[in-house]
């Protein structure tokens, strides 16, 4: 048992939850409205597209390949979805399926390129992030979308309560999206055998290889995951903004890929758990919020992103190294 | 006896190269049979046609427990208990022991993952061939001979009838090697026949009931391990003979070039005092910690001391860096020669010369091409090195001929001592012939030579006498001319 202790307290996920509860600790204790019912539910709901993004790019990551073309997918997905939603009355169900099947089928591209051409995954989905948001601009002219269907618009709003203020709660469809992506990546990396495939591509291509894995397919699953949570993190997003703008998600990859690698994943493949990319996540939605609570300027928030990005991603390197240097000795 | 795996006339061609001619080659159940040749006689060919990653040219016929292929495929051969345990030995890292070892469990169609049944044949795998390690580790904590053993637990837990390990004892000390060998006695008494891959001779013979031979793609022959001395095996291997001259002996009264006096380093080595003359080639050996490469770095001023003197022809060295051990004359060709060696993507001129390139500077310091091909071909007909572009990268060298230009990089800084660790790791018969003697060469031109080896074959053939460090001290010092090889090994292990 203390040798469980001992591999957990070691682990990146631990330091990075100490920093999220040193941090939440410190928020509580500067402002009034950090610990507030309403502020963590802004906080959940906001953070909902970046965070079902991280989820899948976690799986992309651990598999040894990057993707930056999802935040296009995403786009064209949710914009040929509600676009179909606006004229036909496809309800929940044909959203989601339309969008799905577009991300799913974008993603696959992309595995496809990648294993054929045997080019590496960051330069097929820089081009592909053009190809698909350049058609998709080309197409719509970039116009918006903005009667979405009622249905639509009213989103999913379940166990409503209401707090002493007469403020309503209740589990809204990002907080569910969000709660739903984690858990079935969770379920898939750590449950599945094609999860453990998954990860054991990451930590040894050639090997995996040897032992006749099915390096094609597990490719294509892994892409056409990434594919499939940029649908269903376009739907949460759409939702939450009442409107489709195909130019508005397009820059947010960075940021993402910034959450999962803070959450411990590494770009070479085979590390990065569920728990840390959510870590991840966290700590930048909490980083960013902290910080307009603490009524900084907004345009400091990306600096200060970038240096906590900086310092965890060293102070692990910097411990590893350390401890392998204690293996050594 | 029964013949598990039989091979007829399997040829292999690559585009218009052969790399394997017409070879035979028989595997009995519960034997030990080594496969040896020289780098690109075709073991690896071999091997990877048993494994069914390669297909032989059509004419060729395997006979697989008495039935009949023309190839074999990946997952076939691994069905019928043909398991490869390459070099690198095709670990995943980031998994723990238990799943790396019973990775097949994952294989097949997407279902859950059953992790009572993982640990479970991971613990009878281990359990099998007395192996002990924490099934929670990940393998990238483990040494290099922990994971050697996780992979052989793999090829048990999938049922091998064939286990075929590649290079098997490359980067293993003498002890690790002697548990290694244990394991596989506890296979043949399981009946599982073991095929070693490996150019290490002295480990060959050991072992081997039966030894196949390949020279440039054909079959030289196979023979009974009693038949056979590790001298012959080698002419077999190179077609040529070899013959191990001692080093020619050094004058007594040869100036003293490397003094080192008490020195200390807690933790590292304790009180170490010995002499290096002009032209003098001494060993340095141990065991893996028993502080020899430390001690080395110290004297390259890479591992500063804590107490003692080290003095070069007569001046103290305060080495406190290794800028200051190369300007006063010490040399070091590192171990990983791959690693800490060579830039592999940089032409092998600008390798060679990489010590001395401020000598080459000209006006503004910049560097005369001419001047610098000129100098470094000069080195490369020093050093007996075939090479056919000065201007291509040293990657596309052979293992040797890396080495070579290691060497030559430190000997362009006319050194007084040269420390060579471990320097014919990985590289065949012939190239390791080229070093040794490049290094007796060396020593008649007046260098003071420390090799360091693992080897005690090879510092008690290849030097004046002997160090042998054990836990961080000097026990002892063996000249090969009045001792036996054996005395050595005694000395090393205690």
């Amino acid at each position: 048992m203390p040798k469980t202790i001992q591999r957990w307290t070691r682990s990146h996920e631990f330091w990075l939850l100490a920093v999220v509860v040193i941090l939440s600790m410190f928020l509580t204790a500067a402002t009034d409205s950090f610990l507030t019912l309403q502020n963590l539910f802004d906080l959940l709901t906001s953070t909902s597209f970046a965070g079902i993004l991280a989820a899948g790019l976690l799986v992309v990551l651990v598999f040894g390949g990057i993707d930056i073309s999802f935040t296009a997918i995403a786009s064209v997905a949710q914009y040929v979805a509600l676009t179909i939603a606006k004229t036909y009355p496809i309800g929940w169900f044909g959203v989601f399926f339309v969008a799905c099947c577009i991300g799913i089928l974008c993603g696959l591209f992309n595995a496809a390129i990648i294993h054929k051409v045997r080019i590496s995954s960051v330069i097929v989905t820089i081009s592909t992030l053009n190809i698909f948001y350049g058609s998709l601009i080309y197409i719509t002219r970039g116009d918006y979308i903005t009667s979405l269907p009622t249905y639509f618009r009213e989103g999913i709003w379940w166990f409503e309560f209401t707090d002493s203020n007469g403020f309503p709660y209740a589990i809204n469809l990002q907080a569910l999206l969000l709660v739903v992506s984690f858990f079935m990546t969770w379920v898939l990396l750590n449950k599945t055998n094609i999860g453990r495939q998954i990860c054991a591509m990451g930590g040894n291509e050639i090997a995996a290889e040897r032992l006749g894995f099915h390096v094609f397919g597990l490719r294509c699953l892994v892409y056409g995951y990434m594919g499939f949570m940029a649908a269903i993190a376009s739907i949460s997003q759409a939702q939450l903004a009442q409107s489709v703008t195909p130019t508005t998600l397009i820059g947010k990859e960075l940021e993402v890929l910034a959450a999962v690698v803070l959450g411990g994943a590494s770009l070479t493949g085979g590390k990065g758990t569920v728990f840390g990319a959510v870590l991840g996540v966290m700590l930048i939605a909490i980083l960013q919020n902290g910080l307009i609570l603490l009524g900084v300027s907004s345009y400091w928030n990306q600096f200060f992103v970038g240096c906590v990005i900086l310092l965890a991603v060293s102070a692990t390197a910097l411990s590893q190294r350390r401890r392998h240097a204690g293996l050594a000795s | 006896m029964t013949v598990f795996l039989e091979l007829t006339h399997i040829s292999k061609h690559f585009g218009g190269v052969s790399a394997l001619r017409n070879v035979d080659l028989s595997l009995k159940a519960g034997e030990v049979h080594c496969l040896v040749g020289e780098n690109g006689s075709g073991k690896s060919t071999l091997i990877k046609i048993i494994a069914g990653v390669q297909a032989p040219d059509p004419g060729g016929r395997i006979v697989l427990e008495g039935r009949e292929h023309s190839r074999l495929d990946p997952i076939h051969s691994t069905k019928s208990g043909i398991q490869v345990i390459y070099q690198d030995l095709s670990l995943f890292p980031n998994l723990s022991v238990a799943e790396n070892i019973a990775i097949g469990s994952h294989m097949g169609l997407p279902r859950l993952a059953n992790w009572n049944r993982i640990s479970d044949i991971a613990a009878k795998a281990m359990a099998r061939i007395n192996v002990n390690l924490d099934l929670e580790t990940m393998v990238s904590d483990l040494s290099i001979a922990n994971r050697q053993l996780v992979a052989i637990c793999r090829a048990m837990a999938a049922d091998a009838k064939l286990v075929i390990m590649d290079e098997p004892t490359a980067s293993l000390t003498r002890h690790e090697v002697d548990a290694l060998l244990s394991v596989v006695k506890d296979l043949k008494s399981r009946d599982i026949c073991t095929v070693f891959v490996s150019h290490r001779l002295d480990e060959v013979m050991e072992i081997a009931e039966r030894v196949t031979v390949l020279r440039d793609g054909g079959k030289v022959g196979t023979f009974d391990a009693s038949e056979i001395t590790s001298r012959r095996l080698e002419t077999l291997m190179t077609g040529h003979e070899f013959d191990y001259a001692p080093p020619q002996p050094a004058g007594e009264a040869a100036e003293v070039v490397l003094a080192v006096r008490n020195l200390t380093r807690p933790g590292h080595y304790e009180d170490i005092s010995f002499d290096i003359r002009k032209g003098e080639i001494v060993g340095l050996t141990g065991l893996l910690g028993s502080g020899r490469t430390e001690l080395a770095l110290s004297i390259f001023g890479m591992n500063p001391p804590s107490r003692g003197t080290i003095e070069v022809s007569g001046k103290p060295l305060i080495a406190s860096s290794n800028r200051v051990a190369i300007a006063s004359g010490v040399a070091y060709v590192p171990e990983d020669r791959l690693l800490l060696g060579l830039a592999l993507g940089q032409p092998i001129s600008v390798n060679i010369l990489a010590t001395v390139l401020d000598s080459l500077a000209g006006k503004f310091g910049l560097i005369d091409p001419a001047k610098r091909v000129a100098a470094a071909g000069d080195w490369i007909v020093r050093l007996n090195t075939k090479v056919s572009d000065l201007e291509n990268p040293v990657g596309t060298l052979s293992g040797g001929n890396q080495q070579r230009v290691v060497l030559g990089k430190w000997m362009a800084t006319k050194p007084r001592i040269l420390i060579l660790d471990s320097p014919t790791v990985g590289v065949d018969i012939k190239a390791k012939d080229g070093i040794y003697e490049i290094v007796h060469r060396l020593a008649a031109e007046g260098v003071g030579v420390l090799l360091i080896s693992d080897e005690a074959q090879e510092v008690f053939y290849h030097t004046h006498r002997v160090l042998v460090m054990r836990q961080g001290r000097l026990v002892s010092e063996v000249h090969p001319l009045s001792s036996t090889e054996r005395t050595l090994q005694e000395d090393i292990y205690a």
